[in-house]
């Protein structure tokens, strides 16, 4: 049986498709079967995320029409066993994702024996973020420490408990809130908000916080997936969350303001 | 004025994650609301202060409405907190 799980956020740049990449690899690097699908219709980035965008030969929309099998159109990750990405279509029509379509891909995932389906979302409240929450039973929420983000995903808590196929039968999306770009010295002093608080306001689990981190923009560069940087603190914030998100206890790390030496305050 | 140059040091910035965080609470909560409520209860609540601004002069936090879901019934609560009376 597999475990559909939306990625979203409802507002822009917040690291929705960092967070997929990272996810959908932290998984398959666990030996679970998993496919990593762009929704982002007419602005595919997963692959350039994922290192995979020379190799994209036909996308979603393809699947959708019957232009291409979801055998064709799945690329196997070259980073990671047991990992395929399904990448965005670049159509300007909007309406090139229909339920029903969307429907026939996750069966067919299901068919195929994979064990997770992470469902990248665009930004907004539109179709394309709809598809993507539509056939979720988790939602993984991505919010920054900021007003407009945490406003956003309390819009898009509102959505899932109200426009998903889980809701419509009269049931629940599980929700996981993700806090990315948090910076502890900044929460220290005041100028950010801090976790307690995104979590007050939100009422949601919190399944991880990933510190602001150079990692970030050095992976997305070379197109790896930030979690197989083991040795940055994202990487390692990006691993605990899916040990987390399978089910285990892991203490939250990187809240803290980072006591510096005397050395390392002297020379960075 | 006495700022002396330790005051300086000590000077403490507005906490402007405070500020963030109250002003997130307000306006979540009037969202929720209006989601978790019927489709017409933003119109209701616009109505509803225009006919009590012909009689008293009030702002819109003056005017909470809330709604309510119950097992057998929903509850609309109006509450309008008047303006003080001048003495």
């Amino acid at each position: 049986m597999s475990r559909i799980v939306v990625v979203t956020s409802g507002k822009g740049g917040v690291g929705k498709t960092t967070t997929s990449a990272a996810f959908a690899t932290g998984l398959a690097m666990r030996g679970y079967k998993t496919a990593v699908i762009d929704f982002d219709v007419g602005l595919r980035n997963l692959d350039l995320i994922m290192g995979c965008e020379r190799r994209v030969v036909y996308d979603f929309v393809n699947v959708i029409n019957g232009e291409a099998s979801l055998k064709q159109a799945l690329i196997r990750d070259k980073h990671t066993e047991n990992l395929h990405v399904l990448p965005a279509s670049q159509t300007r029509d909007k309406d090139a994702l229909t339920q029903e379509g969307v429907g026939r891909v996750m069966d067919g995932l299901r068919d195929d024996g994979f064990d997770f389906i992470v469902c990248d979302s665009p930004a907004g409240i539109e179709r394309g973020a709809h598809m993507a929450m539509y056939f979720a039973d988790d939602a993984v929420v991505v919010t920054n420490p900021e007003v407009s983000s945490v406003r956003d995903s309390d819009r898009i808590l509102g959505l899932l408990q109200s426009k998903t196929q889980k809701a419509e039968q009269g049931g629940n999306v599980r929700e996981h809130l993700l806090i990315t770009r948090y910076s502890p010295t900044r929460v220290a002093s005041g100028e950010m908000l801090g976790m307690e608080d995104i979590l007050e306001i939100l009422a949601v689990p919190l399944i991880g916080v990933v510190p602001e981190s150079q990692s970030v923009l050095q992976a997305s560069n070379s197109g790896t997936p930030v979690i197989l940087d083991k040795t940055s603190d994202a990487g390692q914030a990006y691993d605990d969350f899916v040990r987390r998100f399978l089910g285990e206890t892991v203490p939250h790390r990187f809240l803290e303001v980072e006591k510096k030496g005397f050395l390392k305050r002297l020379f960075g | 004025m006495a700022m002396g140059w330790f005051d300086y040091f000590k000077q403490s910035k507005p906490n402007s994650a405070k500020v963030a965080k109250e002003r997130l609470q307000i306006v979540i909560a009037h969202e929720r609301l209006d989601r978790n409520g019927p489709e017409y209860l933003p119109q209701l609540r616009r109505d509803i202060m225009e006919v009590i601004r012909k009689y008293v002069a009030i702002t819109d936090e003056q005017v909470n409405v809330q709604f309510e879901k119950g097992a057998d019934y929903d509850v609309l609560e109006l509450n309008i907190a008047l303006p003080e009376r001048e003495r």
